[in-house]
């Protein structure tokens, strides 16, 4: 077998196993974590964060 | 269920760990792949002049997109860039439509990127004398390798990037102290292959769209305002020191070409810079323009991944899109969901080989982009004037940066007709498409109050 045959083999099979831990990850982290906590960040929330402290100091 | 997910009233975020350096290396790293390869079609539609006209004029268009780009994002520091902008300055319909051209700009960028890296591999085993070497897996192993690299954190994704792109600009910066510019005429040929327009101003005109690829991507940085330490201080460092690099990249890469190659030679040549290191006769120079070339599609590709991601995140976060695409790793704190959902559409994408066409799409998304943008920054300007929110970034000029972009997309429309009007044509089909489709059947599902979090007063006149 050429060498390059051999390297589109190991590119293949490396490929494989690096989508294949993705997919087993991605699986058990949705199957071990709540959803809402997956889905709960939030755009700007420190800024956010900051301005309800705020008022609530006000307050 | 875990103990981490155990208390429901925990929030997880994406990590703020990057610097104005990360964020150079990804506006840069999307980009300078365009120097490698792709600028010098603009050689073939108006001569040598013609694309150095091209360079600075497209030049002009990205730093107005630079500095816009820098004020908005110090101010609205969230992932999705343009969308989050458009989303809070204009209505959901614009947020949409930037979202979707971020999404298609960006995963098709990567698909072509690693097409890149495929056929370079190809080209090393038919040097080699092994003539039949397939692409697809070495373009296959690209997306699979990066796609695992940014899920697994996007500290180690931009320092990669970084370290990559560095590289692959220094390799530019060798072959121009290769080239003796001190001794024009020893090596550098100007005075000889420097000819009048060969088509003439219109050829200057066609050729504006394939200036694009000097800069295409910059806008990228937008992406990781979520991730920086410091929105206000990180994206406009980052951006505008990126600009100012591919503004130094580009000039030197018509430079060292045009003085090298006849015009109608660099019209059409695959790898214009590897050819020059070539031309030149350093062996160590070709090696270094070769992995450089490769390190800038690789870098280029890694940050395509990144903010095609992230925008797509942010429309699901909104539930523009499925809401099960808004999802952030617990430990990595990437959007894993949507890195893994775009893996299938870039190599769906990279196996037709159609990459001009790919291109093109990428290209005509980006500019619909822009020209939101200009409109985008009118309107922010006026509804929330200077001294009302807090801004990490004030352009100057403002609105002529705002009022050049517009006129300068118009050109470059224009361009783009006389070569793709189908294309172009298509492409706008597509989104009107998918702008009834939003409406008619997805933004029911959007809880329009979740969408608008900034903290930031009420806009005037309203």
């Amino acid at each position: 077998m050429n060498y390059w045959e051999i390297l589109s083999y190991a590119a293949w099979i490396i490929s494989a196993m690096l989508l294949l831990w993705i997919l087993v990850d991605a699986f058990s982290v949705s199957r071990q974590f709540d959803e809402s906590l997956l889905m709960s960040s939030r755009e700007g929330a420190d800024e956010l964060m900051a301005e309800l402290e705020k008022e609530e100091g006000q307050s | 269920m875990s103990q981490e997910a155990s208390s429901q009233s925990q929030r997880i975020s994406m990590l703020k760990v990057l610097n104005p350096f990360h964020i150079w290396a990804l506006g840069v790293g999307i980009v300078l792949v365009g120097e490698f390869m792709g600028w010098n079609f603009s050689v073939a539609k108006g001569g040598a002049y013609g694309a150095l006209i091209a360079c600075w004029v497209i030049g002009l268009l990205y730093s107005c997109v630079a500095m816009i780009d820098s004020e908005v994002t110090s101010t609205v520091a969230a992932a999705g860039g343009q969308y989050t902008q458009a989303k809070h300055i204009i209505g959901p319909l614009m947020a949409f439509n930037v979202g979707l051209y971020l999404v298609m700009a960006y995963t098709m960028l990567e698909a072509a990127d690693a097409l890149i890296v495929g056929d370079l591999m190809a080209a090393v085993a038919s040097a080699t004398g092994f003539h039949d070497l397939s692409p697809q897996p070495f373009v296959v192993l690209t997306i699979s390798f990066l796609a695992w690299l940014n899920y697994r954190g996007v500290f180690m994704t931009l320092t990669v990037n970084f370290v990559i792109t560095l590289f692959a600009f220094l390799a530019i910066l060798a072959l121009f102290i290769g080239a003796d510019p001190l001794n024009p005429g020893h090596i550098l040929k100007h005075s000889d292959l420097l000819t009048e327009l060969p088509y003439g101003w219109i050829g200057v005109v066609a050729a504006l769209q394939f200036g694009m690829w000097y800069y295409l991507g910059i806008e990228g940085t937008c992406q990781a305002a979520e991730e920086v330490r410091s929105a206000g201080r990180a994206i406009p460092l980052g951006t505008i020191g990126g600009i100012l690099t591919l503004l130094v990249a580009a000039t030197l890469t018509w430079y060292i070409s045009t003085g090298l190659m006849p015009w109608q030679y660099l019209g059409q040549a695959t790898t214009p810079l590897y050819d020059a290191a070539s031309i030149i006769g350093n062996p160590v120079l070709q090696v270094v323009l070769f992995i450089g070339t490769m390190f800038a599609a690789i870098a280029s590709a890694n940050g395509c991944i990144n903010d095609a991601a992230r925008a797509w995140f942010s429309m699901g976060r909104d539930r523009y899109m499925p809401t099960w695409f808004g999802a952030i790793h617990p430990r990595y704190r990437t959007p894993f969901r949507s890195i893994i959902f775009l893996i299938p559409i870039a190599v769906s994408f990279a196996f037709t080989g159609l990459l001009d066409q790919v291109i093109t799409f990428s290209i005509l998304s980006g500019l619909l982009g822009y020209t939101f943008m200009s409109i985008n920054m009118v309107k922010f300007r006026k509804m929330w004037p200077l001294d009302v929110i807090k801004r990490g970034y004030i352009h100057p000029f403002h609105p002529i940066p705002a009022y050049t972009l517009l006129g300068l997309c118009s050109l470059v429309y224009f361009a783009t007709f006389l070569g793709y009007g189908a294309s172009l044509l298509s492409i706008m089909a597509f989104y009107i498409v998918a702008s009834i489709w939003f409406v008619k059947r997805r933004y029911q599902f959007v809880k329009r109050g979740d969408q608008f979090t900034m903290p930031w007063p009420r806009p005037k006149g309203y």
